[in-house]
């Protein structure tokens, strides 16, 4: 559905993505996660048409995007990620609007059908304007399936939604991600793990890890890391957790708490659990400690991220 | 085709959603009104001495004259505006052409000038009860020919100027100056030159107008020149929206 190839783009001197190679097939959800100014936008605007590349080819839902372009385009749903929408009109104008723009036929019923998917048909006769950025956010959602693209870009699609509009989303994103191609950028890790089914990290216009979220999660996280609390003082709880076979690198925190790492693979929590319990401690917490997106750059983009 | 329509309809109920379809409104209809009541009132009393029918020329003379300051307000948020908001990106990912787009928004504004100048025909038709037999109907006819290819060209251009500019009182202010330009300056030099002098009449906004089709002349090359003003605009917009697909 979507073939890109050797993608370029410059603007003036500066590169912002530098020979891009990656696919997605139908009924696949690709996440494109990444830093601010990694070249994610850049990207997804040169397969909506928007732009044409420096150098390079992108096919998507059959078409070239430089040479069928308006093809392309009647083919893609896309969000943009600034959302940006007429706010002196009215919700259900606009999309009808956007619907006669893409010739939908009955393209009112096609309107109430989509304002009904993003559960915003209560306010259908509401200004733009005058709603939350959440909601704005879901009118662009609905913008972007009215014609029911075959292939559905989105530019960080959960950005400034509260977390219960965050998971209808998802949940949304998902159900269209069962038929459709769906290509969406975001910078929040647990967004990608949670819906997409193959992840291309990119990091300063290069692509530097491509494949399915359950492994690179695997191949990421080489180590665990896990961080206890104890009730009370705990000035020997470092060299207690030592003690248990295959624990690496105890450290103690500066508010008493440890962390220490194991290599994944084999849990080795339940162990530490019982030696702290009967070395006579009242057991707080023990929490594993998630890979932040910015640790993974760091293990992806080597050295260079690392002065900071 | 049908997509200069959709977008055409869209800017034409826009004007609608904010005063300036209004106030543009008021500001021509407001002045050509007084007009015509004083030209009525000095030819009803020059009637009684066997002075001339009163002439409606005059008052579209003044719309287009007015239309000098106000068809900058009317285009210079047509495309400037879109791209402010980033809502140049939805139009340009959407399956529609470049020129389709910019077509589109003058034909927006266009129509909003149409509508405008169909109310202004209250002054011939009323100034036509007074005079016996009745007034020129053809000197009406070409005179409005003519106001309609000067509004078309004067809109063309502006929403040419509009897509160059992101801020819309630059596009303003740049809109005004070339017509203010056109209308005034251009045909300067002619007074000076021995030879070549025609051209600079020719590129003229005014002449095409005022000394023509007003007075129920029709030219070819009046109308051509109009039409022409008009695909420069549309041809200058559409190769700037080209341009920011390219930066």
């Amino acid at each position: 559905m979507i073939k890109v190839s050797g993608l370029t783009k410059d603007y003036g001197a500066r590169r912002a993505i530098s020979n891009l190679s990656f696919d997605a097939q139908q009924g696949e959800i690709v996440g494109f996660l990444g830093p601010n100014g990694a070249g994610k936008t850049t990207t997804l605007r040169i397969l909506t048409g928007y732009m044409p590349p420096t150098d390079g080819e992108a096919i998507v839902a059959g078409y070239d995007v430089v040479e069928e372009s308006l093809e392309v385009r009647k083919r893609v749903g896309y969000l943009p990620e600034t959302v940006p929408l007429y706010t002196d009109m009215i919700v259900f104008d606009y999309l009808k609007f956007m619907g006669d723009l893409r010739k939908i036929p009955n393209v009112s019923n096609r309107v109430d059908e989509v304002l009904d998917m993003v559960g915003l048909s209560d306010r259908s006769d509401g200004y733009i304007g005058n709603l939350s950025k959440g909601m704005r956010q879901r009118v662009g959602l609905a913008q972007a399936l009215l014609h029911r693209p075959e292939v559905l870009i989105l530019d960080e699609p959960t950005i400034g939604l509260d977390p219960g509009q965050v998971v209808e989303v998802r949940e949304l994103i998902r159900e269209i991600g069962k038929e459709r191609t769906v290509l969406l950028s975001t910078h929040l890790l647990n967004e990608a793990q949670n819906i997409c089914d193959r992840l291309l990290i990119i990091n300063q216009g290069k692509i530097v890890a491509e494949d399915t979220t359950a492994n690179l999660q695997a191949r990421l996280i080489g180590a665990e890391r896990v961080i206890i609390r104890v009730r009370g003082e705990a000035d020997e709880l470092a060299s207690t957790i030592q003690q248990v076979k295959g624990v690496q690198s105890v450290e103690t925190k500066q508010d008493g708490a440890v962390e220490f790492e194991f290599s994944s693979g084999k849990d080795l929590r339940p162990e530490v659990a019982k030696k702290v319990i009967s070395a006579g401690y009242d057991l707080l917490e023990l929490r594993p400690l998630g890979m932040s997106l910015e640790e993974i750059f760091l293990e992806l983009t080597g050295s260079d991220s690392k002065k900071k | 085709m049908r997509n200069i329509w959709t977008i055409a309809k869209r800017e034409y109920d826009n004007y609608f959603n904010g005063p300036l379809a209004y106030v543009v409104a008021f500001a021509i209809l407001l002045p050509l009104g007084i007009y015509f009541a004083l030209i009525m009132w000095v030819s009803s009393q020059s009637a009684a001495m066997g002075g001339p029918a009163p002439q409606s020329a005059p008052i579209n003379w003044l719309f287009v004259f007015l239309m000098i300051f106000l068809s900058p307000a009317l285009t210079m948020r047509l495309l400037s505006d879109e791209a402010r908001m980033g809502t140049l990106e939805l139009l340009l990912t959407a399956p529609i052409r470049d020129f389709e787009l910019v077509a589109g928004k003058w034909l927006g504004a266009f129509m909003l000038i149409l509508s405008l100048a169909a109310m202004t025909l209250v002054f011939p038709i009323i100034m036509n009860n007074y005079v016996t037999p009745s007034i020129d109907w053809r000197v009406i006819i070409s005179s409005y020919i003519g106001l309609i290819l000067v509004c078309s060209a004067l809109l063309g251009l502006g929403v040419g100027i509009s897509a160059i500019f992101t801020n819309q009182f630059a596009a303003f202010f740049t809109t005004l100056g070339l017509f203010f330009f056109l209308w005034f300056m251009i045909n300067l030099p002619a007074g000076y030159l021995k030879q070549g002098g025609d051209v600079f009449n020719y590129l003229s906004l005014s002449t095409h107008f005022s000394q023509s089709m007003n007075n129920g002349t029709i030219n070819l090359g009046d109308i051509v020149y109009y039409i022409s003003l008009t695909a420069l605009g549309l041809f200058v917009g559409t190769t700037a929206i080209e341009i920011r697909r390219w930066r």
